[in-house]
């Protein structure tokens, strides 16, 4: 029995300096959730509410306004494949203007902006994230006259945010920025076309331990991405460190005329890219 | 008589009480693992091909030890603190040597987690030298898993981390034993790690080889298959994977892996130039080859994933 305790304490002695730094930051209980009932209590999600709402209301949307398509359970908790798709009419006069993505228990629960405009023709979004710890993922959905909608889903995941990019970072550092930019189908003249962007980028957490240095990683990530049309905006992503590595993005915009698309992408930081598209859309 | 009567009492009630704090821990009964010598001195635990349940008390991974004639060297130590206890047990009920050496093959909890059990002075843990940052990165996730799902909690600071680091290859003397450990490049994991035994030519792979346990792709997908080709050079007459049976068949054993991997690489990089984004890819690619394998809804749909990220960015 001593002999147990003795060894118990020289593990303790041990270890602990290994494993110091990583504890520096308490965690909340949110990952001790197991089920994911009642999706109101999240304190996590009461301080993001406030912060970005306020007391306005919130309601709870159908699928025939808007959708959020995510796993139940991650495959991979650093690549968990999500959409928000606004199925309200999108016109000048009436349009979702934002989609806001929260991941409640996520080391930065508000992972994603997306602002739009009528150009956008669809306030319709596909990313892939990080997911930390079994966490509710929020799609809230803003018009452009004021009204909030929300869909909750429960995903169980964990260890997204530290898992180290599979690939070599040297090769990884020599294509920061590299961006490809598509169009998907047939491009018809005032009708919605998909758009694929996908950029290639770490996009480091800051909670990857270097293997060599036994450093963290410092924290690097794809801040803001502008896509205009034809000098139009039809897509503005404020993002974080919740974006998997290689942010790919897909979203729509409206072509009423042959033009340039192009995205802009800037990192925390202050690198800037830029990507450009020439589309010559099809009569109807 | 008295006396001993009183002892017997005593041992019954002391029996009674280790019982009920065993229950209240929600310990399984400390029963020695199950093991079969595969070689002279070489021995195997055979884990479930399952997932890393509370269920199966996280007895997944195959788990092996190596007897010298100095010191025992023991390969993995199972999925949780108690399994390692009972791993351990295994390993004292067949040799008085002392265990000088605890190899740990790769970061992954069903492998790891036992490792307390087999801390003490006079032994070393061995692992690749990016182990002990996989495991650093991962060690919270493990935690909180083995917390909520196995109602098992442990310290932070309990964790054993390996302090003799492989990079390339290295030797470890048993006594008239040596052990050649071999470090591989990104493959299952960043930090995989195989033992091979030369005296009865016994290769543990550990998880560079699934054998029924359908393989999970956690490092690199053709970083992995241009391994296994390294691997099949490898004079072994017996392979351990770390899931699924054993195999006298070498390297004929890597065959249904590879073909599984090699289907996974081709058909996720026909649906990338198809145009399908990563759901539809998830959903539709290596369906037939996947259906081989056991675990496959737990595992397949999430090697699609890994594959798809892998190979997108390719020209």
């Amino acid at each position: 029995m001593n002999h147990d305790i003795d060894r118990r304490k020289l593990m303790v002695t041990g270890t602990a300096l290994v494993t110091a730094t990583l504890w520096g930051t308490p965690r909340s209980a949110v990952a001790e959730i197991k089920s994911g009932e009642n999706p109101e209590a999240s304190a996590i999600w009461q301080k993001v509410r406030a912060s970005l709402f306020e007391n306005r209301p919130i309601a709870n949307a159908g699928d025939d306004m808007l959708a959020l398509d995510a796993p139940s359970r991650a495959e991979d908790a650093a690549v968990v494949p999500i959409a928000m798709r606004a199925r309200l009419p999108h016109t000048a006069a009436s349009h979702v203007a934002k989609l806001y993505l929260v991941i409640d228990s996520n080391p930065s629960p508000i992972s994603a902006i997306f602002s739009f405009t009528p150009q956008s023709g669809r306030a319709d979004i596909e990313t892939r994230v990080r997911v930390d710890e079994y966490s509710f993922v929020r799609a809230i959905a803003e018009t452009n006259d004021g009204r909030l909608l929300m869909r909750t889903r429960f995903v169980k995941a964990s260890g997204g945010c530290s898992a180290p990019p599979g690939k070599d970072p040297q090769a990884a550092l020599a294509a920061l920025g590299k961006i490809r930019l598509r169009v998907d189908g047939d491009v018809v003249l005032h009708k919605p076309t998909l758009v694929q962007l996908m950029i290639s980028h770490p996009n480091d957490s800051g909670m990857v331990m270097d293997q060599l240095t036994r450093q963290f990683t410092p924290r690097r990530f794809v801040r803001t991405v502008n896509v205009f049309y034809a000098g139009q905006p039809v897509l503005t992503a404020d993002l974080d460190f919740s974006i998997s590595e290689n942010p790919n993005l897909r979203f729509y915009f409206v072509p009423d005329a042959p033009g340039r698309l192009t995205a802009e992408v800037v990192d925390s930081h202050q690198a800037a890219w830029k990507s450009s598209l020439d589309v010559t859309p099809t009569a109807a | 008589m008295p006396l001993r009567m009183h002892r017997r009492v005593g041992a019954l009630l002391l029996g009674a009480f280790l019982h009920v704090v065993a229950a209240a821990q929600g310990v399984a009964e400390a029963a020695p693992l199950a093991v079969t010598e595969v070689a002279p001195g070489v021995y195997m635990h055979a884990g479930l091909v399952e997932d890393w349940l509370p269920s199966n008390a996280g007895d997944i991974a195959n788990l092996g030890f190596v007897i010298g004639s100095r010191c025992v060297a023991v390969i993995d130590t199972g999925g949780t603190p108690q399994l390692g206890q009972r791993w351990r047990a295994a390993i004292e009920r067949t040799t008085r040597l002392p265990i000088c050496f605890v190899i740990d093959t790769h970061a992954h909890p069903d492998h790891v987690l036992g490792n307390a059990a087999f801390a003490g002075p006079d032994t070393r843990f061995v692992a690749s030298a990016k182990f002990n940052a996989a495991l650093a990165a991962r060690e919270r996730y493990f935690l909180n898993s083995l917390a909520r799902d196995f109602g098992v909690s442990v310290a932070h600071g309990a964790v054993v981390y390996p302090t003799l680091a492989v990079e390339g290859t290295r030797e470890l003397d048993l006594g008239d034993r040596v052990l050649v450990l071999k470090a591989w490049p990104t493959a299952h994991t960043d930090n995989d790690l195989t033992v091979y035994d030369r005296r009865t030519r016994t290769l543990f792979a550990s998880d560079l080889l699934f054998t029924q346990h359908i393989p999970v792709v956690d490092g690199n997908l053709r970083g992995w298959l241009a391994v296994m080709q390294d691997l099949a050079a490898i004079d072994a007459t017996r392979v351990i994977p770390g899931h699924g049976p054993i195999s006298n068949d070498w390297p004929a054993a890597l065959k249904p892996q590879q073909e599984y991997l090699e289907t996974l690489r081709r058909e996720t990089r026909a649906a990338i130039k198809a145009g399908k984004t990563l759901p539809q890819a998830v959903d539709s690619v290596g369906m037939a080859a996947a259906s081989d394998w056991q675990l496959t809804d737990r595992f397949h749909r999430r090697n699609v994933t890994a594959a798809f990220a892998e190979l997108e960015w390719e020209d």
